[in-house]
């Protein structure tokens, strides 16, 4: 079970101005106690000022229980509120909830099937009307509704009797123990009822164009191909927001992305942040802070394991041994991402840094194929009963960094009597059935495993998540060890948090040993901003930079 | 000319069948589809993606999509976005005005000075200012706008700052004078190709007319070179450029894909490039259909006017 705090203090607006004066008066009188005066840190009493952020994908999906992308949180995270928010530790927060539940505070029963929840009694929605419990049940349900075009149901599905006890409480039951479901909910924001009951198809309601929720700011307009304007929600229940405006501006060049930060015209980069290729030269940029964040993504060669040359583990770890990692870290990627040895985030509270490390070592890979019986044919290819070790490698065209390392790659294989071909194809078709239906032979992809912090893998690794072969979820590598299969199985069930984290561990050391994918790196986000917006925190538990504008404001 | 207009609308109609057909059948064959995008997502399941296949109604055999779309469309009903939910109409009526304001405003420039470049060359052929003419459109022709794009942003916005780096106007401030000055730099870019295009057509149709009888009726009649030029040359002149300007009529406002993507512009170019990306089917078949429709109304008003302009030719 995720790490679960009391409420955080939240600042109205007289706290603000008390601090104001506090920070103030004690600034002027100890300047060299304090080191710097703590004015400058406080955020001022009413909104003010506005935050151009740039997005190089343009946010269209604004009803956040729809099917949508990365760039839509940014506007979801600032429009609405979700129960609980992951921060950037990793630990959940309560949002809309006046304590996060566990078992520990009675929230969720000894067996993790009955959950009940306690709501804050000062939300309100932007249109005025208070937020209750019937908020919640309307959409969790909603979220179920076979006529309701919804995102993900993972969770929502084992949610059955969900009662209203009060205006501030409700209950509901786990059609099984679930563990993950809290940080699910963590990117489950509430919409009001009072709208969207009175839809007849909740799909094309006028709501899903104009959103109205709870959060820190309101929607204001937007310019479609453009940019989307929201303005401060001042009767918010949480902390902030202190900006009077925030603008998600749309830019779908990354040269032009990164141009019209360095020309002023966007204030911070979101959504793709700034490529690895311009790191340095952004990091001198006068009056920038461009800060190096470690994200949740791992790059990896994926490898159909139902493929007959990558059935026997001596390929994939002499395949391992013949990657030049370092080369393509720094070669390639102008050394802004690290290595890493396992799916899971390296700043995840369940990431294990006691895998052995991998080294490049062409001798080494070709002596493990020498003593698996893989021999060398006449054109150089290895053979072993029959079968050619040469596959064929795709991932996305058009990303040059990408295809730069597959021919890379192919050079080192060839070395060790490999055949690696480039086979790639547009981002529409690689990750659509091709992808998802193990049609692939190896891949290159970066991918996220874990689901706003939780370390539940079963989506990826586990047997019943192969799609080939009648699964469901998204094990593409059609990857199957009943020992993982056991432990992940055992991990969604446990709501202990040192129990789960022995449990991801152990998960994460077969993996290593197994090597269904050959882990190239993790990846790290390049964040850029102007000096003086304050209150900006980076969160590798969100997919975008974001996550929390109500707390940004600009240094007097 | 009623005739014409009946026969050229049930040529078109069949065209425009035509167009669809090929249209929705190319795009629906390409593997992936709409959902591929969440091919990533961690938490979605196949299950999910199978179930908004269904929704979305892409699990019919393409032949009955294509009944379905096509009925709805002879009823006024476009569909709806894949991508943001919102009727195609009013997707493409969204980025409308941006395309008209850039692309109005550069071929109205592309216009001015090419017709005036194409007359000067023809009339002073083969001087200075010809030979630089022709060297000039060879070059905007050859050069990708995009690369002048660039340029132009780095020279004149990064280095001097006279010129705002992209964005059809600040943030905050949408005067009519923010959108000029946003507006100088793009429409001065695309309207290099079109300045050369005008003038190397403006060129070779003046000298055509000038080499006709009537002009040299009209100098033996003593006008001065001025007259003959101005009314009996540039006024015959004009009249391929009437062709010219019908062809041109779909560009005006289905966009410029690389212009509007360099300069930040929210049109229908990028829009089309969008939602291409996304394999937004129902907006890539609406700009399709709205391109093709613009493709024969401009043809159509092409050739009215030419008649209406020239005497001599009678439609019907």
């Amino acid at each position: 079970m995720t790490e679960s705090s009391k409420p955080r203090m939240s600042y109205s607006r007289r706290d603000a101005l008390r601090m104001l004066a506090v920070g103030g008066a004690a600034g002027l009188l100890a300047p060299n106690v304090l080191g710097k005066p703590a004015f400058a840190q406080t955020p001022s009493a009413s909104p003010t000022g506005r935050v151009v952020v740039g997005f190089s994908q343009e946010p269209t999906v604004f009803n956040p229980l729809m099917p949508h992308t990365e760039c839509d949180d940014a506007v979801h995270f600032s429009v609405f509120d979700a129960l609980v928010r992951m921060d950037p530790k990793g630990v959940l927060q309560p949002n809309l909830v006046v304590e996060v539940p566990s078992q520990e505070n009675g929230g969720i029963s000894e067996d993790g099937l009955l959950w009940r929840i306690r709501l804050r009694d000062d939300v309100r929605w932007h249109d005025g009307q208070p937020f209750t419990a019937d908020d919640v049940k309307f959409t969790l349900e909603l979220i179920t509704n076979p006529k309701f075009r919804a995102w993900r149901t993972a969770g929502h599905s084992l949610v059955r009797d969900i009662k209203v006890v009060s205006p501030t409480e409700l209950t509901w039951r786990m059609e099984e123990a679930f563990a993950p479901y809290l940080s699910f909910l963590a990117e489950t924001f509430m919409v009001p009822k009072h709208i969207l009951e009175k839809e007849a198809d909740p799909n094309a309601a006028a709501f899903n164009q104009a959103p109205v929720g709870t959060g820190a700011f309101k929607w204001a307009q937007r310019i479609a191909g453009d940019h989307i304007e929201l303005v401060a929600n001042t009767d918010y229940a949480g902390e902030g927001p202190y900006l009077e405006r925030l603008v998600f501006k749309y830019i779908p060049d990354m040269t032009v992305l990164y141009t019209q930060f360095k020309s002023g015209d966007i204030d911070l980069v979101d959504q793709a942040f700034i490529t690895a290729d311009n790191y340095a030269e952004a990091s001198k940029l006068p009056d920038r802070v461009v800060m190096l964040e470690r994200g949740a993504s791992v790059e990896s060669i994926y490898l159909n394991l139902e493929k007959p040359q990558f059935k026997d583990p001596a390929v994939r770890q002499a395949l391992y041994a013949a990657i030049d990692r370092n080369a393509i870290l720094e070669g390639l990627y102008y050394g802004v991402h690290s290595p890493t040895e396992t799916f899971m985030p390296q700043n995840s509270y369940y990431y294990n840094p006691n895998l052995p490390a991998q080294e490049f070592n062409i001798e080494r890979a070709r002596q493990i194929l020498d003593e698996a019986g893989w021999v060398p044919g006449s054109d150089g290819i290895r053979v072993k009963d029959g079968v050619r070790l040469s596959f064929a490698n795709s991932t996305t065209s058009g990303n040059h960094l990408r295809e730069q390392t597959q021919q890379f790659l192919q050079q080192t294989f060839a070395e060790i009597g490999v055949e690696m071909t480039i086979s790639n194809l547009p981002a529409a078709v690689m990750w659509g059935d091709f992808w998802l239906k193990s049609q692939f032979e190896s891949a290159i992809s970066g991918v996220t495993n874990v689901i706003a912090g939780d370390p539940d893998v079963t989506n990826r690794l586990h047997t019943k998540a192969i799609v080939a072969k009648g699964g469901k979820g998204s094990n593409t590598g059609q990857y199957s060890n009943p020992e993982v299969d056991a432990l992940l199985d055992k991990g969604t069930r446990t709501f202990d948090r040192e129990e789960r984290r022995a449990i991801y561990l152990r998960v994460q050391e077969i993996v290593r040993q197994d090597l269904p994918f050959l882990p190239l790196f993790a990846y790290a986000n390049v964040f850029g901003r102007k000096e003086g917006l304050e209150g900006f925190e980076a969160n590798s538990n969100t997919r975008v930079a974001s996550w929390h504008a109500a707390g940004w404001h600009w240094k007097d | 000319m009623r005739g014409f207009l009946l026969n050229r609308l049930s040529q078109s109609l069949i065209l425009l069948l035509i167009v669809s057909v090929i249209g929705f059948v190319v795009l629906n064959l390409l593997p992936g589809g709409p959902l591929a995008q969440f091919g990533l997502d961690p938490g979605m399941t196949q299950d999910d993606l199978d179930r908004l296949k269904e929704q979305l109604g892409l699990n019919r055999p393409l032949w009955m999509q294509y009944l379905d779309w096509i009925w709805r469309l002879l009823q006024g009903d476009w569909g709806n976005s894949f991508r943001d939910g919102a009727p195609v109409l009013s997707v493409i009526g969204r980025h409308l005005f941006a395309t008209l304001l850039l692309m109005g405003t550069s071929t109205a420039i592309a216009i001015a000075i090419g017709t005036w470049i194409g007359i000067r060359g023809a009339t002073h052929r083969y001087s200075l200012f010809d030979h630089l003419a022709t060297v000039g459109a060879m070059v905007a022709l050859s050069i990708p706008t995009f690369w002048f794009g660039l340029v132009g942003i780095y020279i004149f916005s990064l280095k001097l700052g006279w010129v705002p780096a992209g964005n059809m106007y600040t943030i905050g401030d949408g005067s009519v004078l923010n959108y000029l000055h946003h507006l100088i730099l793009p429409s001065v870019v695309l309207s290099l190709v079109h300045v050369a295009i005008w003038s190397r057509y403006m060129r070779t149709a003046t000298l055509d007319a000038i080499s006709q009888d009537f002009v040299k009726t009209a100098r033996a009649k003593g006008l001065s070179e001025r007259r003959v030029i101005m009314k009996h040359v540039v006024g015959n002149a004009l009249l391929p450029m009437i062709t010219l300007a019908g062809v041109q009529l779909p560009s005006i406002l289905t966009g410029a894909l690389v212009t509007e993507t360099v300069f930040t512009w929210p049109g229908m170019g990028r829009l089309f490039l969008d939602s291409l990306g996304y394999s937004d089917y129902p907006v890539v078949m609406g700009l399709l259909m709205f391109s093709a429709i613009l493709v024969v109304l401009g043809n159509l008003i092409a050739d009215i006017a030419v008649a209406i302009v020239d005497p001599r030719i009678r439609l019907g």
